[in-house]
């Protein structure tokens, strides 16, 4: 089989073939990595533009690790020393990215849809790192081949993410590749940070915490987002993390092998206390390893790359 | 020098429906003819326009436009602003005082008028501020505005959010007899929203604006109405909850009108999916269900009057990310093939929407419209059945954001006229049953 799409802007434009393609492709990949040479030839010769018009440290570093050991070359530019900042249109940027011929733009961007423009305007392929609330397809990916590795089948698993959902590009990325692949996706927050109409995505909302989580099998943390200061959103750390953080306590009544997510990064004591973080349950590092192995993944197929048995 | 307009279906709600002829002297309407009266009322040499199969109605009016002139002429001009209301069968055109600077003066009044006249055009009626440069402060001159040719004051898509300001106002404006037209919109509210709040913005990751943000101010508005007696005409509604307050409002006798625009009758959010810019505008479009009651308050008179909020803008404001995008649409050109679909669909009687385009904007503005002797010969010729492609880049705007593009349309204007004299005209040769609307011979 062989994969045929140029660009990786959202959950929602994967088929179930192809997020399966990708995971099987991942797990793969991620052998490179367990290598003491963590590097192989497959893209030699090809350039990968990271172009984040917002700050990252984890995805960016991921990225450009996945594309060097995939041995292609990797650029960085960041909105600071981009002409962007220099009244440069987006588009313009782009096409003068476009026109030092790379293969792939990983674009991170503060403006939903922002990676779905440059998708139409430009002929290399575009991943999408993360467009403002919309989508983290890597992300979700990520996510899915960490649970993978945990459970024999994702299909009927029940899935809870608690927090922040109206402003989480990870929440809306997840709940669409988990339903889509058959789990139940089940929210809880503040109504403050549940968006109207979520549920038209497949997922159902939860009066409390405590309904949420309880009979989940995951639960995905989400991170509060203190910078957000324009939004009225909940009152102080202390109650928040009283109400709707996960704790030892509340993880009491939890199943006994639930597995705990956050797509980091973490704000220990507000969203998710110490002890639940570094517990036994966590997957949360797991979760970042993979993220590697998914983004070579991408890298690979978007490429051209054929799935293969032994592609390493 | 005479002109007859021969042949053709007149319709001017109130007055006269049927076929007439109507001969136009000296600017104005002379006199409308019974097809059956044989009476020579001419010796003279006349230019006679072949109406025949086209419906003939008072010059359609757009009390809500942006010419961007002066200061944003790469967007629009007012010349071609007007031309592109001529080609849209608008005799009459209201521009909104957002220019820069702002229309807040007896100059730019003035202006914004003299710059008009230059050449044959549809009239224009400048809107001027409520405040000095749209701040919301300080009243501008009412009484100069007036004077130097201004119809109605608005801060438009910077609403007056100070209630006791607007209260103020509404009363000094009644003072000088001036309309006060008010974009409602509760700005707090609306925050860092640039689509309709919904599932569509759920799932795009767009941050809403909830239909209250509208809603309220028009509440606020209707009340501060009430409370002072003043006159109130609300501007693009867009929500159910609007529609209904101002029902409500009506019910109890309040002066109180409302306008809506095309794209609010015809398209919802779901036009934004793909991030298109073009279906981006403040109010944002929004549910089906509103669409459907502001179509029943069109219906059931609630809403008197549809006008376009032509907003030109460039790719420059366009093309770029969907939250950074320029609010408005272009409408002049594609308004009345929008709201003859209306009648299609059966939502409105033609000489009802005559009435929305025309007569009730000229009733609102205290200026005069109709097919009678004596009134101003403002004529808009309309061919009911002519399938057209809209095509943007044809347009006579300097602009090209519409969400129409594309669309196949039925029936438009194929002649305007302002005081007797042709502004724009359409030939429409591939129509056996309806010759040329222009043609010279002897009467």
């Amino acid at each position: 089989m062989k994969f045929k799409r140029k660009n990786i802007l959202d959950m929602e434009s994967l088929s179930v073939d192809e997020i399966f393609m990708i995971l099987d492709t991942a797990r793969q990949m991620k052998d490179i990595s367990a290598r003491s040479v963590k590097k192989v030839p497959t893209l030699r010769g090809k350039t990968v533009v990271l172009f984040f018009h917002e700050p990252s440290t984890r995805t960016r570093t991921s990225f450009d690790i996945a594309a060097k050991r995939l041995s292609a070359d990797s650029i960085s530019l960041s909105a600071g020393s981009s002409s962007l900042l220099k009244g440069e249109s987006l588009i313009d940027t782009a096409k003068n990215l476009e026109s030092m011929n790379p293969d792939v733009i990983v674009v991170r961007h503060s403006s939903s849809g922002a990676p779905h423009m440059l998708a139409e305007f430009l002929n290399a392929s575009v991943i999408n790192a993360g467009d403002g609330m919309h989508a983290h397809p890597t992300q979700s990916l990520l996510d899915l081949m960490t649970v993978r590795e945990h459970r024999a089948e994702i299909a009927g698993l029940r899935i809870a993410i608690i927090g922040d959902i109206a402003h989480s590009r990870v929440a809306r990325s997840n709940i669409t590749g988990f339903v889509k692949i058959g789990a139940d996706v089940v929210l809880a927050g503040p109504p403050t940070m549940i968006p109207s109409g979520i549920e038209t995505l497949g997922a159902s909302v939860a009066d409390n915490v405590d309904e949420a989580v309880e009979k989940s099998d995951v639960i995905m943390m989400l991170r509060i987002q203190k910078e957000r200061e324009k939004n009225i959103l909940f009152s102080t750390e202390r109650e928040y993390s009283n109400v709707y953080g996960l704790t030892k306590k509340r993880l009491k009544h939890c199943k006994k092998d639930v597995l705990i997510m956050h797509p980091g990064p973490v704000n220990r004591g507000v969203e998710i206390s110490p002890e639940v973080m570094d517990g036994p349950y966590s997957i949360i590092l797991d979760q970042v390893t993979n993220g590697v192995a998914v983004r070579m993944a991408l890298f690979y197929l978007v490429s051209g790359g054929v799935q293969n048995d032994d592609a390493d | 020098m005479m002109t007859l307009i021969k042949g053709g279906m007149v319709i001017d709600p109130g007055n006269i429906t049927g076929m007439f002829d109507i001969l136009v002297k000296d600017k104005k309407i002379y006199k409308v003819i019974d097809p059956g009266d044989k009476t020579d009322f001419l010796k003279s040499e006349v230019q006679v326009i072949d109406a025949s199969g086209m419906v003939v109605v008072p010059g359609l009016i757009d009390m809500h436009v942006h010419l961007r002139e002066p200061g944003q002429e790469y967007k629009e001009t007012i010349r071609t602003g007007c031309m592109a209301a001529a080609a849209g069968g608008f005799t009459a055109v209201c521009p909104m005082p957002n220019t820069e600077p702002v229309n807040d003066n007896r100059q730019i009044t003035e202006y914004i008028i003299k710059k008009a006249g230059i050449e044959d055009a549809p009239r224009v009626y400048p809107v001027a501020a409520i405040s000095m440069g749209l701040k919301g402060k300080d009243f501008c001159e009412y009484g100069e505005l007036k004077d130097s040719g201004a119809i109605a004051l608005s801060d438009d898509g910077n609403p007056v959010s100070n209630s006791n300001f607007m209260r103020r106002a509404m009363e000094y404006a009644k003072g000088f007899g001036l309309l006060i037209i008010s974009h409602c919109e509760d700005l707090s509210l609306a925050a860092q929203g640039v689509m309709n709040e919904g599932h569509v913005a759920t799932r795009m990751g767009l941050e809403g604006i909830p239909n209250a943000a509208e809603s309220i101010m028009v509440m606020r508005d209707i009340a501060l109405s009430e409370l002072t007696g003043a006159y109130l005409h609300i501007a693009h509604v867009s929500t159910t909850e609007s529609v209904n307050a101002v029902r409500q409002a009506k019910q109890r006798g309040a002066l109180v009108t409302a306008e809506t625009a095309p794209h609010y009758f015809t398209l919802t959010h779901e036009a934004v999916k793909g991030y298109n810019t073009n279906a981006k505008m403040n109010p944002p479009l929004r549910s089906a269900a509103d669409r459907e009651a502001v179509r029943q308050g069109l219906a059931d008179g609630t809403i008197d009057v549809i006008a376009t909020d032509h907003a030109p803008h460039s790719s420059i404001e366009k093309e770029v990310e969907f939250d950074k995008a320029a609010n408005g649409i272009i409408g002049l050109e594609t308004s009345l093939p929008l709201g003859l679909k209306l009648v299609k669909d059966g939502v409105l009687a033609l000489p009802e929407l005559i009435e929305k385009m025309s007569l009730n904007p000229a009733k609102i503005l205290g200026v005069k419209r109709g097919i009678k002797a004596e009134l101003p010969a403002d004529i808009t010729i309309i061919d009911t059945r002519k399938n057209f492609t809209v095509d943007a880049k044809k347009f006579k705007s300097k602009s090209r954001n519409t969400p129409f593009d594309g669309w196949k349309l039925h029936g438009k204007a194929v002649l305007t006229m302002v005081e007797g004299t042709v502004i724009f005209n359409e030939p429409i040769s591939k129509r056996p049953l309806s010759p040329d609307l222009c043609v010279r011979k002897k009467f």
